[in-house]
Parts: structure tokens; C-alpha cells; sequence
């Protein structure tokens, strides 16, 4: 594949991952070569959770990167998954987010295929009154939808338009593994409910956010004051072994200042919520974290703050917009307080977080500053220049761990 | 409740109420706006397909009026965001039932957002589902109320109430 670069352009110094480009954020043949390399190259990327899937027949119709997709249970009961396009004339034929149906029709000529993909029906395919029809030699078994790989884990769906991947477990990596089925330990999962965001930045800034605690003790005063995510706390930032997993793990607390939290110009030690049941946290998991936040190449960030739980899917658009697409959830066994707890703690998150309605304005600033500049950089330096795991927050390895990764996958 | 003289009285009332109730948000204070509640209440904003599916999660959730004090600390202190401009236009109210007490009613609405550097658009459409009480003072005030919004793709980030 040709080199993305043009004359006007800064090329990216080699292998480093302590400066960014900003071409990177507007360059719609990046963009492009993401789409096939990132998003629809080897990776396991995140469509659904199996409690969306409950029987036979049921679907669901998504996105993998710009690439609608549609995930179902065929008759018996497995799951399959195809691009929602037609084979026809690429009629994105799935127009409902979520149902139940014995098979797909397209509207347009009402090609009708299978849950597995295979192509049914073609109406006049022997045309009409010994008129048209399609030629002697037209084979339906060879016009089926684009299959996907689609693997489960725990109650959570993921596909691939490659189909000789290693297993997700293998592609987790141990630590990644751990941290996962922490959250996902086999109960059976409650959906309670979606939220979404068209962001207009480019979505390798969500996965920078979320891979950066440096920010997160700085920008949001709820967070800092509280104590639910700050740098003074024990925490841990882990990468896979590649680097395009990434994890930031640490523990509640106190609201109060010391020498550790004089930078912190948002801590408010006297900030007192009017009515605290908004924030009424209680220990869930097997280990003393109360924050984890996971981030899984190519499109998925698996939030545990406190007791809301939520994937968050990040579905791009074009070079300088993406869906932020949440899917919030708890147990099948929550009792009722452990889901109205959920869901005041929802406040924090989505659309109007009280923490993340933070990120979701940041990331638009980021695009509109750095948009006129590709030949600028960014500048990742925090914590050093290596890509190492570290005990502490102050640091922005995981997103130079991130571009590691991403400059092979791209050969950028 | 009786007789048309009454009926356009409370039609007055109410409609009083929602635009105040609007006004409060596009022009503030803001401060003022929880006291267009009861004391415990329930508001929420709510995407239109999680209401319609029966997924509890709502964008915004306060179940008192220190709930709904606390998001306004969080707007004017706390969170960051690019500065704005609101206008809710509120319409098409109709009063499902009523009586001297309280009422249920429903209305469309449709929030213009503008932004420093950008043209006007429209942040967000949907419909409300309220019921509301007449307090010891006098005044309408919501027991309930539920912002339904089809707009269910957000524009980057809702930050005033609805």
C-alpha cells in the first residue's frame, strides 16, 4: 500500500509515539485506511451483549467502524452476523435497531435471506410469463450477505470481518482478561437502557480521553472532589502486550486536599451534594477497585465507575465525527436499590454526564483546535515516552501504548 | 372543574407556568428553576426509544429538588462546556385531566441551541408528560415530569435541563 503523504504534509517522525500528528484527526484517506485496517481488519470489535439477543430470530442492527452491520440468532439459537447491505444493489436492508424475525428482506426487490446470510429468494428470478428473469446460470448459494466471525464471552458479542482471528480470550490478553470477566463473570445481564452522542471530533479522541487519568484529576470537578478518580489514589494504568488494550484501574478517595492534590485547582473540598443519593456507591466486585475503565481495539470502552456499568461503542463517522454509543446495564439479580442506584449514578455519564458531558465538549475543542493545523503535533510526554504499565495516574503511556499499535496496524 | 370560564382559567395557569417554567431556563436564573417543582419529584429526560422499549435509563434523572439543585450547581459551577445559548419553545398543551389540586397534561417541545461561532439549530424535539400540582401557596408545580426526546442522537453534550 502506498505511503499517506503528501508534500504538504509533516511526516511522522519514525516510531515515535510521544508526538501525534494532527493530520491524523482530518485526513479522510487515514480515515479510510482506518475504516479497512483498524475496524475491519483483525480485531474483535464490539457489537452487542447477548441479553439484547434473548431467542432465536432476535437481531440487531449496528455499526463496525462506518460499516453497518446486522448481529442475529439463527433458528438455532447461534449467533451470526452479516453487513447490512443487500447483495443485490447494497440496499441497507435492516432498517430496525432491534426485533425478532425468521428472515431479511430487502425493501427494494425483496431479496429474501436466511439468519444464516444465504440468499432465499429472488422474486421473477424466472422471470414473468416466460419474460426476464435473472440468467439460466445465476447461483443464489453465491449472492449471500458478507458474513462475519462473531464470538460470545460472558454475555457480550464481538465480530469480525476476518474469520481466522485468534480466540478473544487470546486477544484480551491476561490482564485485559482479568478486568473483563471482573465485570463480566457469567451472570446473566440486564440492559436498562441506551444513550447517544454524535461528537464531532475524530474518534481516536475518545479512546485518548479514556486512556488519559492525567485529565480526568484536572478537568472534572466531580470526579476530584469526590474522589471517585484522582491522581493521589491508589491506581494502576496496564496495557496488553501489544498496546491497543488498555486499562486504568484505581480506588475512592477522600474529599479532602493535601499535598498531593495542590494542582488540582477543581478540588472543592466543601462541595456537598444537596441530595447525596445521587452518589451512594457500594462495593460490588471482587476486588477493592471502584473505578475500571477498559478500552479494547478497535471500538470499545467497558466503564465500571462506582456501580454504573455501561459500554460505550464508538462508532466513526468520517475523519471529524463519531457516535458515542452507550449501552448501560446491570445484573439480572440487582435488587431493586442496586438498580435505582444505577441509574442515579447515570447521571454522571452520557449525554448530560455530570462527568463525561465534560469529555464530550473537550474532545469538540480539540477538534476545532487542532482541525486548522495538520502539520502540529501533539505533545505525550506525560509520565515519559515509553509505553511501560505504571502504578501511578500521572501519565499518558496508554495512549503512546495506543499508536504503537496503531502505527503498524495502519504502516503509518 | 366546571364550565369554559374555569377551563381557560387553568388553560391560562398552566400555560403561565410552562413559559415562566421555559423562561427560567433560556434567560434564568437558573437557580429559580427547581422551584417549579415539588419538594420530591420525579424528572427525567429520557430518549424517546428507551422510554418506548421500557429501559429505565434516562439522560438526567433528579428524584427531589435537591437533586435538581444540585444539577444547576453542577451547570453553573462545576461542569465544562462551551458556552451557549437555549430557547425552549414549548407547544401544542393540552390538559389531560385536572382538578382543583392537580393536573396531567402534555406538551410538545423543541430546544434551539446556539453556539458562540455557529448557526442556530435545533438541539433537540420531543414531548413532555407531566403532572403537576397546585401547592399550598398557590403556584403549579411538577410532581412529574418527563422529557421524551426523539432527537435520540444528541448533539455532542445536553447541558441545561429540558
Amino acid at each position: 500500500m502506498d505511503p499517506i503523504v503528501t508534500p504538504a504534509r509533516t511526516p511522522w517522525a519514525a516510531s515515535r509515539v510521544d508526538r501525534v500528528p494532527y493530520w491524523l484527526y482530518t485526513d479522510v484517506d487515514v480515515f479510510a485506511r482506518e475504516m479497512e485496517r483498524v475496524f475491519c481488519g483483525r480485531s474483535w470489535a464490539y457489537v452487542g451483549l447477548t441479553a439484547e439477543l434473548p431467542e432465536a430470530g432476535s437481531f440487531k442492527a449496528t455499526v463496525i467502524g462506518n460499516r453497518p452491520v446486522v448481529i442475529c440468532r439463527n433458528r438455532e439459537g447461534e449467533l451470526r452476523g452479516f453487513v447490512n447491505r443487500c447483495a443485490h444493489r447494497g440496499v441497507k436492508f435492516c432498517r430496525q435497531r432491534q426485533g425478532r424475525t425468521n428472515r431479511f428482506t430487502c425493501p427494494y426487490h425483496q431479496w429474501t435471506y436466511d439468519l444464516n446470510g444465504a440468499l432465499k429468494g429472488v422474486p421473477f428470478q424466472r422471470g414473468v410469463n416466460g419474460q426476464g428473469g435473472m440468467p439460466a446460470d445465476f447461483d443464489p448459494a453465491q449472492h449471500g450477505l458478507t458474513p462475519l466471525a462473531v464470538t460470545a464471552h460472558n454475555g457480550v458479542i464481538f465480530a469480525s470481518f476476518v474469520h481466522d482471528l485468534e480466540s478473544f480470550t487470546d486477544y484480551l490478553g491476561e490482564a485485559n482478561q482479568y478486568y473483563f470477566e471482573r465485570v463480566f463473570d457469567g451472570r446473566e445481564l440486564r440492559v436498562l437502557g441506551y444513550s447517544r452522542q454524535l461528537i464531532r471530533g475524530n474518534w481516536k479522541l475518545m479512546f485518548e480521553n479514556i486512556k488519559d487519568p492525567y485529565h480526568a484529576s484536572l478537568l472534572h470537578v466531580f470526579l476530584v472532589s469526590f474522589g471517585l478518580f484522582r491522581a493521589d489514589q491508589e491506581s494502576q494504568v496496564k496495557m496488553d502486550a501489544t498496546g491497543r488494550h488498555g486499562l486504568l484501574v484505581s480506588r475512592r478517595g477522600e474529599q479532602k486536599a493535601s499535598a498531593a492534590t495542590r494542582d488540582m485547582a477543581n478540588l472543592r473540598e466543601d462541595f456537598a451534594l444537596a441530595d447525596p443519593r445521587l452518589l451512594d456507591p457500594v462495593r460490588e466486585f471482587k476486588d477493592a477497585a471502584t473505578v475500571v475503565m477498559q478500552t479494547l481495539w478497535p471500538n470499545l470502552i467497558i466503564q465500571q465507575q462506582s456501580n454504573t456499568l455501561a459500554m460505550r461503542q464508538i462508532q466513526p463517522r468520517d475523519p471529524s465525527s463519531f457516535e458515542l454509543s452507550w449501552t448501560f446495564f446491570g445484573y439480572a439479580d440487582d435488587d431493586e436499590a442496586m438498580t435505582t442506584r444505577r441509574l442515579r449514578q447515570a447521571n454522571l455519564m452520557s449525554a448530560s454526564g455530570l462527568v463525561s458531558g465534560d469529555d464530550s465538549e473537550v474532545i469538540k475543542l480539540t477538534q476545532d483546535g487542532l482541525a486548522p493545523w495538520p502539520d502540529e503535533t501533539a505533545v505525550l510526554e506525560m509520565g515519559g515516552r515509553d509505553t511501560e504499565d505504571t502504578e501511578h495516574m500521572v501519565t499518558e503511556a496508554a495512549i503512546r501504548a495506543f499508536y504503537r499499535h496503531y502505527r503498524e496496524v495502519m504502516a503509518l | 372543574m366546571s364550565g369554559d370560564l374555569d377551563r381557560a382559567v387553568l388553560f391560562y395557569e398552566l400555560h403561565d407556568h410552562y413559559a415562566r417554567y421555559a423562561a427560567s431556563l433560556d434567560d434564568g436564573p437558573l437557580e429559580q428553576w427547581p422551584d417549579f417543582f415539588t419538594e420530591e419529584c420525579r424528572y427525567e429526560i429520557i430518549p424517546r426509544d428507551n422510554f418506548e422499549l421500557g429501559f429505565p435509563v434516562a439522560v438526567m434523572r433528579c428524584e427531589s429538588r435537591g437533586m435538581l439543585a444540585d444539577r444547576v450547581t453542577a451547570v453553573l459551577e462545576t461542569m465544562m462546556f462551551e458556552p451557549r445559548y437555549l430557547r425552549h419553545h414549548i407547544t401544542d398543551l393540552r390538559i389531560e385531566s385536572a382538578s382543583a389540586a392537580g393536573a396531567e397534561t402534555r406538551a410538545n417541545f423543541s430546544i434551539i441551541e446556539v453556539l458562540p461561532d455557529e448557526l442556530p439549530r435545533i438541539a433537540m424535539v420531543g414531548h413532555y408528560r407531566d403532572r403537576l400540582e397546585r401547592s399550598a401557596d398557590g403556584q403549579w408545580r411538577f410532581r412529574e415530569k418527563l422529557a421524551i426526546f426523539d432527537s435520540v442522537l444528541v448533539a455532542n453534550t445536553i447541558v441545561v435541563p429540558v
